[in-house]
């Protein structure tokens, strides 16, 4: 039977976030959070596999210092077999590095796997980093920003999306895949399954179950400023008695902004 | 600590590698240390020596046929080979979709941090490369740091200007790394249907968002792109959920830089926004007078875009004649 793992993030929603007007800090405290949006399209890929090749099991995995089981609950709902909570509040200060280090011997822990599935990047801190550290801490092929997966016996094969080309690559399994929003729609979970999803078992480790010294996640980046960007802009409102007349006002202020034309 | 020494650079993009040995350049300057362009290939020698007239001190050009394409583990092997031998101080790589796993492995490989995607770079009092990225789905730039060396950051194409080459001494130092076999095999390429000028490369684009109504309406913004010389681009909605587009302007698509961009019909969702920081002007059209757009605009125009851009379009052209 196959394995497949999947690591979803509980991430702040970004479009709900507000702003400090004083300092233009960020104010995250209580904001509120949910599976990351790529993170959902590797759970739903995995189940996706799952039911095309039949015999699969899907992991869920999620490393977090605050509560969140419910990220986990969800997954389970949504068609995941089991779910790790790897939790410790030692966990609170991790960078990209530490974050893949827990998942790494979570893995471990976990056992045997075909592939893992991460997404791309993550919705608030959009740094796209930890799958490719993850696949370098368990010595596995990597293929980022797949947009399309499929498997061949122990073989994956993922096209990906590059800058000017889409690329196909193939890769023994086990190995890890980061995917793109563009692979598939997550399905949403009915009634049933979120109240079938409550029985199931969500497994809580914590550092100290990994065997984790603290050394080994530590920060190796300092966050020195968080603020919101500046806007400079004008905010220069054109009104005219119609259209013709607005069009004729913007089209002569573009032109003395030197914006248009040689 | 003090061991480490120089700024590296790194892409396997060349366009990109010119426009980080500028910035590069300005960092090695400010820490009076060296500026090293890596440069891996095959048959790639010639254009070693241009490397210095863009500001590298030094080349270590690794010419190998393994490393025809990109494979990521052959180009990490080589990073990872020279960084471990030389241990530089600063390696700056190109955030490409290779790129950009290729630092975060590096850094693994390396046990030290990495700062992504950095639209700005700088040198703290204290000699640190301090990198600012944007974060929260747009909502803020982070300032990062880096506490272990080699302080890797990855860098955007565009995100700095291209220098002007000079003519300059340096050394291009032919090297042999030891290239471990990639993990995986590309299988097949396809290019990707773009229509002629690449956006995030155009100086004017014209945009659309839920606003517009019908796929082929667009004609209505190419009209205006060709008065202008511009291109037409849309946000996220338009083309992940409608489909109309294959691309789109935003965070999690393209990041541009034009001299105009105008948002037709654009709600102006903070993550939109991010994508389109760093345009020199920017024009709204849109119906709903509390769009968001407004906020991050130059000039906005309350109206329906059906009749504001033909409009405009009549008007730029008798202005351009």
């Amino acid at each position: 039977m196959k394995r497949i793992i999947v690591c979803l993030k509980q991430a702040v929603d970004v479009s709900q976030l507000k702003v400090d007007p004083a300092t233009r800090r960020l104010i995250t405290a209580g904001a509120p959070k949910k599976i990351s949006d790529f993170d959902k399209n590797a759970l739903e890929e995995a189940i996706r596999i799952k039911e095309k090749i039949g015999e699969a099991e899907v992991c869920t995995v999620t490393v977090s210092s605050e509560d969140a089981k419910a990220v986990l609950r969800e997954a389970l709902a949504i068609g995941a077999d089991k779910a790790y909570f790897v939790n410790d509040t030692g966990f609170q200060d991790v960078d990209t590095s530490g974050t893949a280090c827990i998942l790494a011997e979570s893995i471990k822990k976990i056992g045997a796997f075909d592939l893992v599935l991460c997404g791309e990047s993550s919705l608030d801190s959009f740094s796209g980093l930890v799958g490719s550290r993850l696949a370098e801490l368990l010595n596995v092929p990597q293929i980022t920003s797949v947009r399309k997966l499929s498997m061949e016996g122990d073989v994956v094969i993922a096209e990906r999306t590059l800058e000017d080309a889409y690329e196909t690559v193939k890769a023994r399994m086990p190995a890890l895949i980061t995917v793109t929003r563009e692979i598939n729609q997550p399905r949403i979970p009915s009634l049933m399954m979120i109240i079938r999803a409550s029985k199931k078992e969500v497994v809580t480790w914590t550092a100290a179950d990994l065997n984790l010294p603290k050394e080994k996640i530590d920060a190796k980046i300092e966050v020195v400023e968080v603020v919101a960007p500046k806007t400079e802009r004008k905010k220069i409102m054109i009104t005219g008695e119609n259209v013709a007349e607005i069009a004729e006002k913007l089209a002569k202020a573009l032109v003395q902004e030197g914006v248009v034309g040689r | 600590m003090s061991e480490s020494k120089g700024v590296w650079v790194f892409s396997e993009n060349y366009e990109l590698t010119l426009e980080m040995l500028g910035k590069g350049r300005e960092i090695a300057d400010k820490l009076q240390t060296e500026l090293v362009s890596v440069f891996a290939g095959y048959d790639v020698q010639e254009k070693a020596d241009e490397l210095i007239r863009y500001g590298a001190d030094k080349v270590y050009l690794i010419d190998n046929p393994a490393l025809e394409s990109f494979q990521a583990e052959a180009y990490l092997s080589v990073l990872h080979g020279l960084a471990a031998n030389y241990k530089p101080e600063i390696m700056l790589i190109g955030s490409t979709r290779n790129g950009k796993p290729l630092a975060a492995r590096l850094a693994t490989r390396l046990k030290t941090g990495c700062t992504p995607d950095c639209r700005r770079l700088s040198v703290d009092e204290n000699g640190r490369l301090i990198g600012e990225r944007i974060t929260y789905g747009g909502n803020a730039v982070a300032k990062i740091a880096s506490r272990t060396k080699p302080q890797i950051a990855t860098v955007p194409a565009r995100a700095f200007g291209k220098p002007e080459p000079q003519d300059r001494n340096g050394q291009v130092i032919k090297l042999d790394v030891k290239i471990e076999e990639p993990k995986t095999e590309i299988v097949e390429t396809k290019p990707l249907e773009t229509s002629g000028v690449k956006i995030e490369e155009a100086e004017v684009i014209i945009s659309c968002g839920r606003g517009l109504e019908k796929k082929d309406d667009k004609a209505l913004l190419e009209e205006l792109g060709k008065v202008l010389g511009g291109q037409v681009g849309c946000s996220r909605p338009l083309a992940e959920d409608r489909k109309w587009f294959t691309e789109w302007v935003g965070l999690s698509g393209h990041k541009v830089k034009p001299k105009l961009y105008v948002a037709c019909g654009i709600s102006g969702v903070i993550q939109h926004v991010a994508g389109i920081r760093d345009a020199k002007t920017i024009v709204a059209i849109n119906k709903d007078p509390e769009a968001p757009i407004f906020e991050v605009a130059d000039y906005g125009v309350v109206g329906d875009l059906y009749e504001i851009l033909p409009a405009l379009t009549e008007a730029l052209k008798k202005h351009l004649q």
